[in-house]
């Protein structure tokens, strides 16, 4: 589990130091997280047990750790007042129609792309 | 010892472990209710967790700061579980690279379309033109949206807050949505669920199967590099 935590947190700091060095439009953790895919790839066979442990860890409460940043909705009230009828149709219609039409795009691809290889 | 009492909400207030004991409690009441709602999809563990901390906050009169100096310890464990959500992928690999062409083409499509659709309706019932700029990224997550429009001159904050309000959409209605459209496979629903809202789509994604998730975890991040390149380009167009 430490070791797992270790090559987790490593991952992200040269993931940081890949966006300072290059100034890339992504966050440290997005580019770490495409570091471990790829060591991941390049090491071949099952992922260390000690990193699936720290990595099932941390994805279980996941959810949990959105919820600080979520309350800093807290300093938006007076902006999201203001504007809240276009801003709230807005985010959920499009966040429905994007989940709804990416979904069936997809289903509809991933279908046919199974017919033309059996 | 009574005559203290008197001050301990304000010494409460001040201690850093309180806030994350409320944190964690709120959210373990918020998921115990979700599970005993039986699925209702508005019951969801993160929105309901936030909206009962907001308001706690905002009657007691607590600034967000005092509550941040407690909470801020969970947030910086969201960095290193990003990385996590590279073993999942790894263990999808195999589907990954063979449905590779229907999922590059529905991230381009995808991530369109969530830009397009919350500018145009948007724009549609008269937000201002920070809100417009504000709402392009919000499918992204919320570090890639933030540096987006703080590139472009927009307003950061309000950004932060329509990314959130899009993940939390996304988690209470997005799996309920695709039962009704009778979408079953759980790398397509994971895919159009991170991609439209990012990781508290893809945590709730985790919580139908590792499969879900894994998927999730690409669409947010292959969604995250596609509006990092289409909205600063779409933004030069108009």
């Amino acid at each position: 589990m430490l070791k797992g935590c270790i090559a987790l947190l490593a991952c992200l700091v040269v993931g940081e130091i890949v966006v300072y060095l290059l100034t890339l439009p992504l966050p440290g953790a997005v580019v770490g997280m495409a570091l471990a895919l790829g060591l991941l790839v390049w090491r071949g066979g099952e992922p260390p047990a000690e990193l699936r442990e720290a990595s099932q860890g941390l994805l279980q409460y996941l959810s949990l750790l959105f919820v600080p940043a979520g309350v800093g909705l807290i300093l938006h009230l007076d902006r999201l007042r203001s504007e809240w009828l276009a801003l709230s149709v807005a985010v959920v219609g499009g966040a429905l129609l994007t989940i709804a039409l990416s979904a069936l795009l997809l289903q509809r691809l991933v279908r046919r792309g199974g017919r033309t290889d059996d | 010892m009574i005559e203290r009492l008197g001050g301990l909400w304000g010494h409460l207030q001040g201690l850093p472990v309180f806030w994350l004991l409320l944190t964690l409690g709120v959210f373990q009441l918020a998921t115990m209710i979700a599970r005993r709602s039986g699925g209702f999809p508005l019951a969801n563990p993160v929105g309901m967790s936030i909206l009962a901390l907001v308001l706690l906050l905002h009657f007691t009169g607590t600034p967000y700061e005092r509550y941040w100096a407690g909470a801020q310890w969970l947030h910086l464990v969201l960095a290193p579980a990003t990385v996590a959500l590279a073993v999942p992928l790894y263990l999808q690999r195999a589907r990954i690279l063979r449905f590779a062409k229907p999922l590059l083409l529905t991230l381009v499509l995808g991530s369109l379309l969530a830009i397009f659709s919350a500018v145009a309706i948007g724009w549609a019932l008269g937000a201002s033109e920070g809100s417009l700029l504000a709402l392009a990224p919000k499918s992204a997550t919320a570090p890639v949206a933030m540096g987006i429009v703080e590139k472009l001159g927009g307003i950061v904050s309000l950004t932060a807050a329509l990314v959130i309000l899009t993940g939390v959409t996304g988690a209470m209605l997005g799996l309920w949505l695709l039962d009704r459209l009778g979408v079953k496979d759980p790398a397509v629903r994971g895919f159009a669920l991170g991609l439209a809202s990012h990781g508290i789509g893809t945590a709730r994604a985790f919580q139908e199967s590792e499969e879900t998730g894994a998927f999730a975890g690409l669409g947010m991040g292959l969604n995250a590099l596609m509006t990092s390149v289409l909205v600063p380009v779409l933004y030069g167009l108009v």
